[in-house]
């Protein structure tokens, strides 16, 4: 199914993604009592910060993100993928993990858990990684910079 | 406890599949969304619409639970205060974001997709949150 307009939108597998990513975080809130916040589950894992998750619990939940990946190639086939270049990606790696440890979240925690919370941390925080990520976008196409490769 | 682990291994899988599925490890798709001067791609907000539904009904059944199905407590995030830290934090996110098109659950689930590209992202991630803790422990 397309998008009116939008040839090269796919509002149904979006759509579809996005419910698995609400019955995974439900899951992590109604059966574990915790938010389905990925960066800061990374930085528990790997020691970064201190919380009450068990250190075995944070990494399950990241080995599961992967294992995911690999039911739906392995249902649906090759996914598309087009990459930075690995100088980039060395360059963004550092500012989301700088940002996300100083701003308390990322895409998940903030965007997904938090807004459908209506905290006003995630609200603003999930304002504002969405403008600057916009701004960054527009400035590097003005700037004729290719990222992707 | 094994239902404990059980459950968050099963939030993890779901987690990825959903991201792989929305779209999300893909870094030409994120930038398409945030290309919103450009040919602009909303498949993203689908995604984020559908998590965000299915989360608002879980907060409304967590708001009548005592405690949490597997665990013996709810340990949530209670801060409301609105800081520097916190938007200058998030803003430097997006910038990172917009970079390369990928945050973090992307980045590790594309680590099966494209290996080498999602774990040079990965471990300067990582690098990065150890770099913040260390100067924030030594001021």
């Amino acid at each position: 199914m397309t998008f009116p307009g939008f040839p090269d939108a796919t509002p149904l597998a979006g759509l579809g993604g996005g419910v698995l990513i609400g019955l995974a975080a439900t899951i992590m809130l109604l059966g574990v009592g915790r938010i389905a916040g990925v960066s800061g589950i990374a930085a528990r894992a790997t020691g970064i910060s201190k919380s009450s998750l068990p250190l075995s619990s944070a990494w399950l939940f990241l080995i599961g993100l992967p294992l995911g990946a690999l039911v739906v190639v392995a249902i649906s086939g090759p996914v598309n993928a087009s990459f930075a270049n690995p100088a980039f990606l060395a360059i963004a790696g550092l500012v989301v993990g700088i940002g996300t440890r100083l701003g308390s979240g990322c895409t998940s925690g903030h965007g997904v858990c938090g807004m459908s919370r209506l905290s006003p941390r995630s609200l603003v925080a999930t304002a504002t990684f969405m403008a600057t990520g916009i701004a960054t976008v527009a400035v590097m196409n003005a700037a004729g910079l290719k990222v992707l490769q | 406890m094994i239902a404990r682990q059980l459950s968050i291994l099963v939030s993890g899988v779901l987690f990825g599949a959903g991201l792989t599925l929305g779209g999300m490890t893909d870094p030409a798709r994120v930038r398409g969304f945030l290309n919103l001067f450009g040919e602009w791609d909303p498949t993203l907000a689908f995604v984020m619409g559908g998590a965000v539904l299915v989360m608002a009904v879980a907060w409304w059944f967590q708001s009548r639970l005592i405690q949490p199905l597997f665990a013996e407590g709810f340990s949530l995030p209670a801060r409301r205060d609105l800081t520097p830290k916190l938007i200058g934090g998030s803003a430097l996110f997006g910038i990172g974001w917009g970079v390369a098109g990928l945050c973090p659950g992307p980045g590790i689930a594309a680590l099966v997709i494209e290996p080498v590209s999602a774990a040079i992202f990965v471990v300067a991630m990582i690098a990065g949150m150890f770099l913040t803790s260390l100067v924030e422990r030594s001021v």
